[in-house]
């Protein structure tokens, strides 16, 4: 198992949103009709035409401000869940070279709500009006074609990397190492399972809740009714 | 930018202050990040956390308008502690040279003020001059009357007890920038500043500038690799549009705009020439008579420099024509028409309302853009009865830049020439095309029909800056660059003459000559294109070329071509002793090596120890003491025009009092109706009045309507709930916006009383989208800084309720 990663220094990531805009460039996605929800995460989540979202958290911990961004996408699991839970044999395949994970048009016949609960970090997002079921592809065409992704060329301070996996792992145990210096509380995310190995500064939970895929296995148990409620409830502090 | 973008890697200490550079100058991080990375300190002081702040290591509050208080307490605390650059100090600044008798300052005032005018007689503060005429000096820095003593005794009223009461910075915070900053005086350390509007625009703007100035030559963080005073330029070519000339008060090359009070090319000359009797000093600027003369002999190639001379346009003696004036002149009626050049003032001027109703009182107006907008269209905006309107609109559509060739200046003062990318869409064209016909047709027009003054029109060198086809980019960049316009004979130290054709281009400024033989549409591009050909177009340039010094500090000097003749780091003089060696010897930006210099390109010239090593200061020396501004020679403390409070520490002088202000401009001081203050700022997605990102989808989905960043205690006080609507009003005007209620923004104490400050992004307009909403211009008020006249956008007074 070798192929291709990502890795992803958080500590480093100024959520200037360059990434965002270049997966929609290259994706030639369109923009969303979105208000001011008094956040300046927008869109507010991932959606069919969003395929890449920079999250912001705020956190006042020990009376100290802090401002966490997530730059948001498929993980691209080594063994991914999404795809094991895939009904059709060809509706979502792995791209044996890079390891990318890439849904295709036949993702429409999936049960959308089984392939995202599949998904321990909430990522794939349905069409509405075609059903198709997308997410982000590591711009594999690119890749193939000897470029960085999008979102890597777009990165302006280094937070985005991108390359053979052995390379990447051996960048994020080094940028750890330097990282624990500065933020005792760093930690690499997921690296023995995925494809996107994001460096945090503090508990992964502070960026976002499904930045860490969660221990339990009650997630995925639940359909996407309770998903929707779960989510209307008041939002509590949550500490992963 | 006295350093450049790379060099920022370079700093031990990185001071953001006045600027919010992670979200708007994003590729700035990563040179940040890598410093950080090498273990420097990353500060920020700002009145809202920000995507700045989330990176940094310091992070201090700071009320808007009260960095004076802030930067002063700063340089008090550097001279109580002793921690300056004492060597740096001497031999680089002015701080041992002895101010006459003439100045005083008393009760926030400086000496020379004539209350009338409320202007000062800038003569009072003049050096002593010794017999020679160059300035007495005290080379142990105890005269009480020397620079270095008149510093420390008028910063000794900025305590850290005053800074905090104003500024609402916690105390433990102010003390740990002050620290950490003030570290950078060791003499292998630097300490950097980068700044942008948040302290430009401020009726005390300059000198919140020159603020910092003080603390970098007290630290001996000018010239040095990882220093300097960084201006973050708005957009990618403010530099080079300053370079050429945007502004009133200069021509091309940052000389002064001619004045009726020098009627004749002789006056000018003596202006602009000044004299220096002390041997050391190069005194650069007494080479302007012949920048002069080549400029006028770009503009006018075939008349004689004083015949050219008295055809340049000049200013009445004491003419303001800065932006606030100009539209305060247009709302009287005295324009007939207006050309609003990728402008968008019904946007970005203050006071909005007010230019919008200057608009009205046009006979026409032009507006060149890529989009209609705000201004095109403001006969049909709100409050406007189109009917009512006389002014004639008309709409010249241009190239965005991308579709034109030609050169941009970056912060860094590299002039980057950029290709053609896709052509222009439909009619649009460069913006060059549009002048030259309109040129073209203005003079086909005199030549017809005559005028009162056709000879400055008729003369005007076209012929260099167009081809068969029209405007010429090539060209025009030559003659900027400037070349011989008679074979001229130069004189060789081997005693030989070397002999230079006509037509052929000027390989510096240093070639340039005040006798009319040589021609520079602005001397400090010359060098930037040397020979005929576009291979000598050396802001083409594009090698990564460098010696290992060179590439320890990042210097790339075979990639672009930057202003002056290829210098990196301008100062860089003050980076070496008196034997050229340098201070930092871990990260040398200039070394002398027996025989010349290495590494950058060194200012002055000559050998180590010869010149002082500010050349572009008569004495040169930099300015602790700056005699030449408008509102005193040292910053002094003074509340934005409309403020929170009715006193302060420092002075019983409330505001600046030679700001710029109007007749009937309203100020809210300590006005019930507007408690709270108001600041402008702007973020990632968009830009400047977001003509050009308004219309993108993808940055409009990011940012799509305006919105007004409070606290949680502000929201709970006025029943405000994050994502509702708000009002935002003043005497000035009205606006809505969405809540973003956050922790990032917190109450101030200020004098023991809580202040509460918002902060509104001045991208959006009426025109597009329709929910989006309007300018935040529409409160700002129509005051601005004695100096260049720059709005106080940064610092005024609102009422916020829901909406």
């Amino acid at each position: 198992m070798s192929g291709k990663s990502f890795f992803v220094d958080l500590t480093k990531c100024t959520a200037c949103r360059g990434c965002q805009v270049a997966c929609k460039q290259w994706k030639k996605l369109p923009g969303e009709k979105t208000v001011n929800t008094g956040s300046h995460q927008n869109p507010p989540d991932l959606s069919a035409t969003t395929l890449r979202l920079v999250r912001f958290s705020e956190k006042e911990i020990e009376g100290k401000m802090h401002w966490f961004f997530l730059p948001d996408q498929c993980r691209h699991c080594l063994d991914a869940p999404c795809k094991s839970g895939a009904s059709l044999p060809d509706s979502i395949i792995q791209d044996p070279d890079t390891g990318a994970v890439v849904y295709n048009a036949k993702t429409a016949k999936e049960d959308a709500e089984t392939i995202r609960n599949s998904c321990p970090y909430d990522i794939p997002r349905v069409d509405k009006k075609t059903k198709i079921i997308s997410k982000c592809d590591m711009c594999n065409d690119r890749v193939k074609a000897g470029m960085l992704p999008a979102c890597v060329q777009s990165c302006p301070t280094g937070t985005m990397n991108f390359g053979d996996r052995a390379a990447m792992l051996d960048l994020a145990k080094k940028a750890l190492v330097e990282a624990k210096k500065k933020f005792p509380g760093a930690q690499l995310v997921d690296e023995d399972s995925v494809r996107v190995i994001f460096l945090t500064a503090d508990k992964p939970g502070l960026y976002a809740k499904t930045l860490m895929a969660d221990a339990t296995p009650t997630r995925r148990l639940y359909t996407r009714q309770e998903a929707l409620a779960a989510l209307t409830r008041p939002v509590r502090a949550f500490l992963g | 930018m006295t350093n450049h973008w790379i060099d920022l890697k370079n700093s031990d200490c990185i001071l953001i202050m006045g600027s919010n550079a992670a979200e708007n100058h994003p590729i700035s991080f990563k040179w940040v990040t890598k410093a950080q990375e090498k273990g420097a300190t990353l500060i920020h002081v700002d009145p809202r956390f920000t995507r700045t702040s989330a990176k940094a290591d310091i992070y201090a509050p700071l009320r808007s308008g009260s960095d004076i208080a802030f930067l002063g307490g700063m340089i008090n605390y550097i001279l109580e502690n002793d921690l300056i650059f004492k060597e740096y100090v001497i031999n680089a600044t002015n701080a041992t040279f002895i101010v006459g008798d003439g100045f005083g300052f008393k009760d926030g005032m400086f000496s020379g003020f004539d209350e009338a005018k409320h202007k000062y007689d800038k003569s009072k503060w003049a050096f002593a001059l010794d017999e020679k005429g160059a300035p007495k000096r005290d080379m142990t820095l105890q005269d009480p009357r020397c620079v270095y003593q008149l510093l420390k005794k008028h910063y000794s009223r900025y305590t850290v007890k005053n800074a905090v009461a104003m500024t609402g910075t916690p105390e433990d915070k102010l003390l740990a920038v002050y620290k950490a900053y003030s570290a950078t005086g060791k003499p292998d350390k630097a300490g950097t500043s980068m700044y942008a509007m948040g302290w430009t625009q401020h009726t005390v703007g300059v000198q919140n500038i020159r603020s910092m100035s003080i603390v970098q030559m007290l630290l001996g963080n000018m010239g040095v690799a990882g220093g300097g005073v960084n201006a973050l330029r708005g957009e990618s070519n403010v530099q080079g549009s300053t370079d050429q000339a945007l502004l009133y008060h200069i021509i091309p090359g940052y000389m002064p705009t001619p004045t009726t009070a020098q009627p004749k090319l002789e006056d000018y000359l003596k202006l602009v020439a000044p004299v220096s009797h002390d041997p050391k000093s190069m005194n650069w600027k007494k080479n302007y008579p012949k920048y002069a003369v080549s400029l006028i002999k770009s503009f006018y190639k075939n008349a004689e420099p004083a015949v050219g001379y008295d055809w340049m346009p000049k200013l009445d003696v004491g003419q303001n024509a800065s932006w606030l004036v100009l539209f305060d002149e247009m709302l009287k009626g005295k324009f007939k028409g207006f050309f609003a050049w990728g402008m968008n003032p019904a946007c970005s001027g203050a006071n909005s309302n007010k230019t919008r109703e200057g608009l009205t009182k046009l006979d026409w107006l032009v507006n060149v853009n890529i989009y209609d907008n705000e201004t095109g269209s403001f006969w049909q905006g709100p409050g406007m009865n189109p009917k009512k309107v006389k002014t004639e609109v008309f709409m010249l559509p241009c190239a965005v830049s991308i579709e034109k060739e030609g050169s941009i200046t970056n912060s860094g003062r590299w002039m980057q020439w950029r290709y053609q990318g896709p052509k222009p869409l439909g009619d649009s064209r460069p913006d060059g095309e549009i002048i030259a016909e309109l040129a073209s047709k203005v003079r086909a027009l005199y030549k017809k029909e005559g005028g009162t003054f056709p000879e400055p029109v008729l003369g005007l060198n076209w012929e260099d800056m167009t081809s068969a086809h029209g405007f010429d980019v090539h060209k025009t960049a030559k003659l900027i660059n400037g070349y011989y316009l008679k074979d001229v004979e130069e004189k060789q130290k081997d005693g030989s003459v070397k002999v230079y054709k006509a037509g052929t281009q000027v390989a510096s400024f240093v070639k340039l000559l005040a006798d009319g033989s040589t021609c520079s549409g602005n001397w400090i591009y010359a060098g930037s294109y040397v020979g005929p050909d576009p291979k000598d177009n050396r802001s083409a340039k594009r090698s990564k070329d460098q010696t290992p010094a060179q590439a320890a500090v990042g210097l790339f000097p075979n990639w672009s071509w930057a202003w002056p003749v290829n210098r990196r780091v301008i100062y860089n003089r003050a980076s070496v002793d008196a034997t050229g060696k340098p201070y930092a010897p871990q990260k040398p930006v200039l070394a002398w090596n027996g025989k010349g210099w290495d590494i950058d390109v060194v200012d002055g010239g000559g050998n180590p120890g010869s010149v002082h090593p500010f050349i572009m200061q008569v004495h040169g020396m930099a300015q602790l003491f700056g005699p030449g501004l408008n509102d005193g020679p040292f910053p002094e403390y003074y509340e934005p025009l409309d403020c929170p409070v009715s006193s302060h520490p420092y002075s019983p002088v409330l505001h600046n009092p030679t700001a710029l202000t109007f007749k009937g401009e309203k100020a809210a001081v300590c006005d019930p109706r507007y408690p709270f203050v108001c600041t402008t700022y702007r973020v990632t997605e968009h830009w400047q009045t977001g003509l050009q990102t308004r219309w993108q989808p993808w940055l409009l989905e990011a940012e799509p309507q305006m919105f007004c960043e409070m606290s949680e205690e502000l929201a709970a006080l006025r029943g405000i709930k994050n994502g509702e609507k708000v009002w935002l009003e003043n005497e000035r005007g009205k606006l809505w916006a969405k809540a973003i209620v956050t922790k990032r923004f917190k109450p101030f104490v200020v004098q023991g009383n809580i202040v509460h400050e918002v902060g509104i992004p001045w991208h959006f307009g009426w025109r597009f989208p329709k929910d989006g909403g309007d300018a935040a211009n529409l409160l700002s008020p129509s005051v601005g800084d004695p100096n260049t006249g720059i709005p106080e956008t940064k610092a005024f007074m609102v009422n916020v309720r829901k909406a």
